[in-house]
């Protein structure tokens, strides 16, 4: 997080706290294409880089006593799977490699982008979409595969008095296709967010008066950060474990 | 990340000092950039999870769990042979105890017996030696009365002879013993 805030030839402070999202290409100045290896491209690469060293790497010794690095791997796993069995049930466990795929790739990008100078993928709401609506069709999908129209059951409240039940059905449906919006900006706004604020704080340490409060304020908001980048990455794993669950099973 | 070398970039979304225009996460231009790459980075971290990570890690938690449970179980046979050993133990030490008071009791009573053999063989010695002194000492007895009886006899014939008399032998020997009876 570079303060590239250019305070005051012009005699003013200057903020460009969204600056730091626009992707450059690595190589020469040219446009970003869709191809173009971007800064976006080296930190995705970093992060799985990290994955493997967390994962692989750390793993290499499989010891029975675990290493430092294998016992963290083991953590993680084991909480994705705990969580899985819990909200979702035993039978989901086989969809365990993809639940643990997401939690990985959430959780690490949001812990790189705080590091200083880096890049943070999930402040795209582009990516977060992709996971988001990625998470919602395959689900709705499976739902089908499983169950057939039976699925449809899911909005169909057997419990409500007849004549709430087109209603709540409504209502349902309409909760059922927000969940993929709600969440990619749930992720993407967090994260965006935590970082515009920390730029804020840094344009305003360019003035002598306000630094000391300004540094303050940077690390305050670091340190709910750092809280914020595992709660998000918690938060869309057990959302998307619960989605499941209603694929799975849709009599409520 | 905007530096002035954003002015020669043409971009939709960038003034013209190459600060962004609005988000840069809403310029669609972008789009495509970052969706491509979100793909090949899920699709990599995917395969290293699902391929190498995850199998790799699962191997080693049962590895892990199924050495807890031997050991476990091997504890537990342990401990179950130690209070097998410990049974054992109390039982040769009750064994021996009972051994020992049989001995003890054995010798009491050998040692008892050979008292009674040597008190019995003492008590017959004692008896045999006490008629022996009996029998000496009847012999003693009479040896003396004899003597007695002999020298009366004789001083008498001589006070009698001193006196003047003659007194056969008979005679004396007649007073004498009257004498002696009374």
């Amino acid at each position: 997080m570079a303060t590239e805030t250019e305070a005051a030839s012009e005699g003013g402070l200057v903020f460009h706290p969204l600056d730091q999202f626009i992707p450059t290409s690595l190589f020469g100045d040219g446009a970003v294409h869709w191809y173009t290896p971007s800064n976006l491209t080296l930190w995705l690469a970093i992060l799985v880089l990290a994955v493997v060293g967390v994962f692989v790497l750390g793993s290499r010794g499989r010891g029975i006593v675990p290493s430092r690095m294998q016992s963290v791997g083991e953590l993680m796993y084991g909480f994705v799977y705990k969580m899985i069995e819990d909200v979702t049930g035993k039978d989901a466990v086989k969809y365990f490699p993809y639940i643990m795929t997401l939690f990985v790739f959430v959780l690490f990008a949001n812990y790189l982008a705080l590091l200083p100078m880096s890049y943070s993928p999930t402040s795209m709401i582009a990516i977060t979409a992709v996971l988001g609506f990625g998470v919602f069709i395959a689900i709705t999908v499976l739902g089908f595969v499983k169950h057939g129209a039976a699925f449809l059951g899911l909005f169909w409240m057997k419990d409500a008095p007849g004549f709430l039940r087109p209603i709540i059905a409504i209502i349902e449906v309409i909760s059922y296709f927000v969940r993929p919006v709600s969440l990619s900006i749930r992720l993407a706004g967090n994260i965006t967010a935590g970082h515009v604020v920390i730029k804020v704080f840094a344009g305003f340490a360019a003035l002598t008066l306000a630094s000391p409060a300004a540094i303050l304020g940077i690390v305050a908001i670091y340190g709910l950060e750092i809280l914020v980048a595992g709660i998000q990455a918690y938060v869309f794993t057990i959302l998307t474990c619960v989605y499941l669950k209603d694929a799975l099973h849709p009599a409520h | 990340m905007a530096t002035d070398t954003h002015e020669t970039v043409a971009s939709a979304c960038l003034d013209s000092h190459g600060g962004a225009i609005g988000m840069p996460q809403l310029c669609g231009e972008w789009i495509p950039h970052q969706i491509f790459w979100l793909l090949v980075a899920l699709a990599a971290t995917f395969f290293v999870m699902s391929r190498i990570a995850l199998p790799r890690i699962a191997a080693v938690l049962a590895e892990r769990s199924g050495t807890i449970t031997n050991d476990l179980a091997a504890a537990e046979e342990l401990k179950s042979k130690a209070a097998e050993a410990e049974a054992a133990y109390d039982k040769a030490l009750v064994d021996a105890r009972a051994q020992a008071q049989q001995i003890v009791a054995e010798a009491k009573a050998e040692i008892q017996s050979e008292l009674d053999v040597e008190l019995a063989k003492a008590d017959a010695q004692i008896a045999e030696k006490a008629a022996e002194s009996e029998t000496a000492i009847a012999e003693i007895r009479d040896g003396a009365v004899k003597s007695v009886t002999e020298v009366a006899k004789a001083t008498a014939k001589e006070l009698v002879a001193a006196m003047g008399g003659t007194a056969d032998a008979k005679t004396i020997t007649a007073a004498v013993s009257a004498r002696m009876k009374g």
